[in-house]
């Protein structure tokens, strides 16, 4: 008898059976997995393989053939994508997508005037410009220079990146799909960036984090999930997941 | 009466195919704006009768004469306008737009109207179907409607040039990187929808007089059977032309013929309602544009 | 040594930006002179043209009101090639109301707006789904089909339409009406565009899916950009009817579809105020050479090709850039 120990609660995100195919091809084939609270997982797989149609689908871009999505015990399958942002579920997108005739602190105002922030802050949300930058800020865009209020057209992938992340934290998301963050970024960039992704989680984010940058999401992973033709091959630790023959066979082809 | 009613309908299906496959070579599966396309189609009608009746040239070379002026422009337009605008296709919109109106109004200000403006039908008489009496004009229009979607479908599934214009309104950039040269694709597309329309001007203006208004009754008819049709789709615009035509050869025969612009109406407002993209669209809605 | 160009602001524009421009009258009035010029045209110098004039003046003011509600479409990345649809419907609507219910011009023209507005919105309401060149598509034959509709099956009036509908008591009021709604609809358009609804309109036009996964219903904003825009046409269409006591098939003219574009090309699309200036050159300009006949729609349309092609960003924005910076040349490191 001790402690409460770790109470099995009802996973945040549960994935059955999500499927679907353009034309021939099988983007998504039957793919499920739970999520649990609070955790990150990371989910890795060569090109191709289905990840970004994952988000996709789970986000209301792309409407399932089959299966379901079920977030906070609401079933949320091909829902738009503006409800579930209301319901807490945030994403970036790996091609960067910001509004490149506007200054990068403007860009922050589109998110800020959604529903979901309007709920929860009550009504007026102060000054949203100040918010902005503030979120500006957090994201480690230089508070003393002009970046800020540069537009976004004459920024580097870097900030771009950046941006894209703060986009998505001005919606307050309680779970937080990030797609390919780190690609295009150097080193000494990725490594600013992971202290902004541990304060999220420290905050209690529930994160989904897709990269091929293995190293730096071993890292801060919790799990690992791994996909392969729209298949998911293996799930679990990370460790454990890299030594599968099949995840193997999948990344660096069958002469292994 | 219902004999006749599905041969005329055939032809009716057939003559609004003729007109929207040109647009749709063009703007449908090449992605070119192409709305001076009813424009193209009366200057096609007219200058044949020029070198017919000012020139006095044979037939037959006014018939080549046309359609190779009407190729040629198209190019001209693609290179003098669209090609400046290329990319932002809201402005190639406007500006075929604005092209197509001045070249069609400029026909009416240098009073190319009245009952004289009539092409040669190329055979005379007519052959019976059952109790039904077809002239021989509508045969060879439904023939060559027929004809030519066989081609185009082949054209753009199987040959180099077909299958390029696919590619460069899919992607243009991949499509460069395979060495398409997308400025000379798209200026040979809008030649192709340019020829189409003047063949279509050639066979279908016999049956009536060429007239400015055409060139909108054109515009309307191919921008509706694209509509219902999908734009992109030459299987869809045989089908929507198949359903209206029939639509309105029905519609005309058993109710009253003023009805009949009804039915392009109704079939537009159907159509946005079930499936806005169109019948075979492969415009995909908005969020599934990943 | 290499040289290019360079923009600066003008010091003035600097100053005069926030609060500061209460600091000195020079700042006040490099603010206020733009936006007096239109208000004062319009509403004194107007009254002092001659009658002929002052009608050609309510026509301009008519365009100019279907030239801004265009701008305010493209700004959210729609394309109208049927501002028609708009003006033939408020016409239409505004026509019956006075014909079979003798409303008088006092509820026809209120009511049009709004209801005529919303019939536009929703027969549009489909299209807003799909990519933009389906509004271009769907706007150009939606006019030119009502315009066959009412000829074919005669209905309101057929080819003859609703005649012998109530005027305007006084040639003043109409005067004063339209310039009146010009400037709401100016000054207005460029207040919400400069709102932060206006920033989620922009945001849709520049990347609509990045405003989707902001959490926002883009549907729903494009749904009131359409109905917005398309009460303003409607507006212009209620009042023209009760400015010629007629409302008819003329009311789907090309004329109405293709001026607005034209105007707002030449003007300056994307400003309000651009296409309040091209239809204010465009329309006195086309009058002049009336003689000319059908070549008015000829005109237009060269006038569009080459502003499209030559000077996209429209007269407007070319004196506003001049006014707010000045360019010089610079050497090259």
């Amino acid at each position: 008898m001790g402690g409460s120990g770790i109470e099995t609660k009802d996973p945040i995100l549960r994935v059955s059976q999500l499927s679907k195919s353009f034309g021939g091809i099988k983007a998504a084939d039957s793919v499920s997995f739970d999520l649990k609270s609070e955790e990150l997982l990371g989910i890795i797989g060569p090109n191709g393989s289905g990840k970004t149609t994952l988000v996709n689908l789970i986000t209301g871009f792309v409407k399932p053939d089959r299966g379901q999505v079920i977030y906070k015990g609401k079933e949320i399958t091909a829902w738009p994508p503006y409800r579930i942002v209301t319901l807490g579920i945030a994403r970036t997108f790996q091609m960067v997508k910001p509004f490149y005739q506007l200054p990068a602190y403007k860009n922050l105002i589109i998110p800020l005037c959604s529903p979901r922030v309007k709920t929860l802050a009550g009504g007026k949300y102060g000054e949203r410009d100040a918010v902005a930058l503030d979120l500006l800020e957090e994201v480690g865009f230089e508070r003393d220079s002009y970046v800020s209020y540069k537009v976004a057209s004459s920024l580097p992938q870097g900030y771009l990146k950046r941006l894209e992340l703060a986009k998505a934290m001005a919606l307050r998301p309680d779970l937080l799909i990030l797609d390919e963050l780190f690609s295009g970024l150097s080193l000494a960039e990725v490594a600013s960036i992971v202290p902004i992704i541990e304060k999220l989680r420290f905050q209690g984010k529930t994160m989904i984090m897709i990269e091929h940058r293995l190293k730096e999401l071993f890292r801060i992973a919790d799990r690992v999930m791994v996909l392969n033709y729209g298949r998911k091959i293996a799930e679990g630790l990370a460790e454990e997941v890299m030594e599968s023959d099949e995840v193997k066979k999948a990344y660096l082809g069958s002469e292994v | 009466m219902l004999v006749g009613s599905l041969v005329y309908g055939f032809v009716n299906s057939a003559i609004l195919a003729l007109v929207a496959m040109g647009f749709n070579i063009t703007f449908g599966i090449s992605g070119v704006a192409n709305f001076a396309y009813g424009a193209v189609y009366i200057f096609a009608g007219f200058f044949t009768w020029i070198l017919l009746n000012t020139l006095g040239l044979p037939y037959v070379l006014c018939v080549i004469g046309s359609v190779l002026a009407a190729g040629v422009l198209g190019i001209v337009m693609y290179y003098v306008v669209i090609l400046r605008v290329k990319g932002l296709a809201l402005s190639e919109v406007m500006a075929t737009f604005g092209l197509g109106l001045a070249i069609m109004e400029l026909f009416r200000y240098f009073d190319f109207v009245g009952f004289r403006y009539t092409l040669p039908i190329f055979f005379d008489g007519s052959l019976s179907i059952g109790e039904v009496f077809i002239d021989y004009q509508r045969i060879i229009i439904a023939l060559i409607a027929v004809g030519l979607t066989g081609f185009l479908y082949l054209f753009t599934h199987y040959t180099k040039i077909g299958l390029a214009f696919r590619a460069i309104a899919q992607d243009e950039r991949t499509a460069l990187t395979f060495g398409i040269e997308s400025d000379r694709i798209g200026a040979i597309s809008m030649a192709f929808g340019s020829a189409l329309a003047a063949i279509a001007a050639i066979v279908i203006l016999p049956l009536g007089t060429i007239a400015v208004e055409g060139g909108y009754e054109v515009l309307i008819n191919a921008l509706a059977v694209c509509i219902v049709g999908g734009l992109g789709s030459t299987v869809g615009i045989l089908v929507a032309s198949v359903v209206i035509g029939y639509a309105q050869t029905f519609t005309a025969n058993y109710l009253e013929p003023h009805w009949m612009i009804l039915v392009s109406l109704i079939a537009i407002a159907v159509i946005l309602t079930i499936k806005p993209s169109g019948l075979f669209g492969k415009q995909k809605e908005l969020e599934e544009r990943v | 040594m290499e040289r290019r160009k360079e923009r600066i602001d003008r010091g003035i524009k600097a100053r005069s930006e926030d609060i500061f421009a209460l600091s000195s009258y020079r700042e006040m009035l490099y603010l206020l002179v733009p936006r007096a010029i239109p208000v004062v045209g319009l509403l004194c110098v107007s009254p002092l043209l001659s009658p002929y004039w002052r009608e050609i003046f309510i026509s301009t003011a008519v365009y100019a009101l279907l030239a801004i509600s265009w701008d305010l479409l493209i700004s959210a990345g729609l394309v109208s090639l049927g501002q028609s649809l708009f003006y033939g419907i408020g016409s239409y609507v505004a026509g019956s109301l006075n014909h079979y219910f003798g409303l008088s011009p006092l509820f026809t023209i209120p009511i049009a707006t709004v209801l005529g507005g919303a019939i536009c919105t929703v027969v549009l309401l489909p299209v807003l789904r799909l990519r933009g060149i389906y509004f271009a598509m769907v706007t150009l034959v939606l006019p030119l089909m009502f315009l066959r509709l009412v000829e074919a099956t005669r209905i309101l009036g057929g080819t003859e339409g609703l005649t012998g509908l109530t005027p305007f008591p006084n040639s003043w009021v109409s005067l004063y009406l339209i310039e009146v709604a010009l400037l709401v609809a100016l000054f207005g358009f460029r207040r919400l565009m400069g709102s932060d609804w206006g920033l989620i309109i922009k945001g849709i036009n520049d990347n609509d899916r990045s405003v989707m996964s902001a959490g926002l219903n883009i549907h729903w904003y494009k749904t009131q950009v359409v109905f917005l825009a398309a009460s303003v046409g409607c507006f212009t269409g209620a009042f023209g009817t009760h400015l010629d006591m007629f409302a008819g098939m003329p009311g789907f003219a090309l004329d109405y579809s293709i001026m607005p574009i034209a105007a707002a090309v030449v003007g300056g699309a994307g400003s309000f105020a651009g296409p309040l200036l091209g239809a204010f050159i465009l329309v006195p300009l086309s009058e002049i050479l009336r003689s000319l006949g059908a070549l008015r729609i000829v005109f237009y349309g060269m006038f569009l090709v080459i502003f499209v092609v030559g000077l996209p960003e429209g007269l407007f924005h070319f004196v506003e850039r001049k006014y707010h910076q000045f360019e010089r040349w610079v050497e090259v490191e």
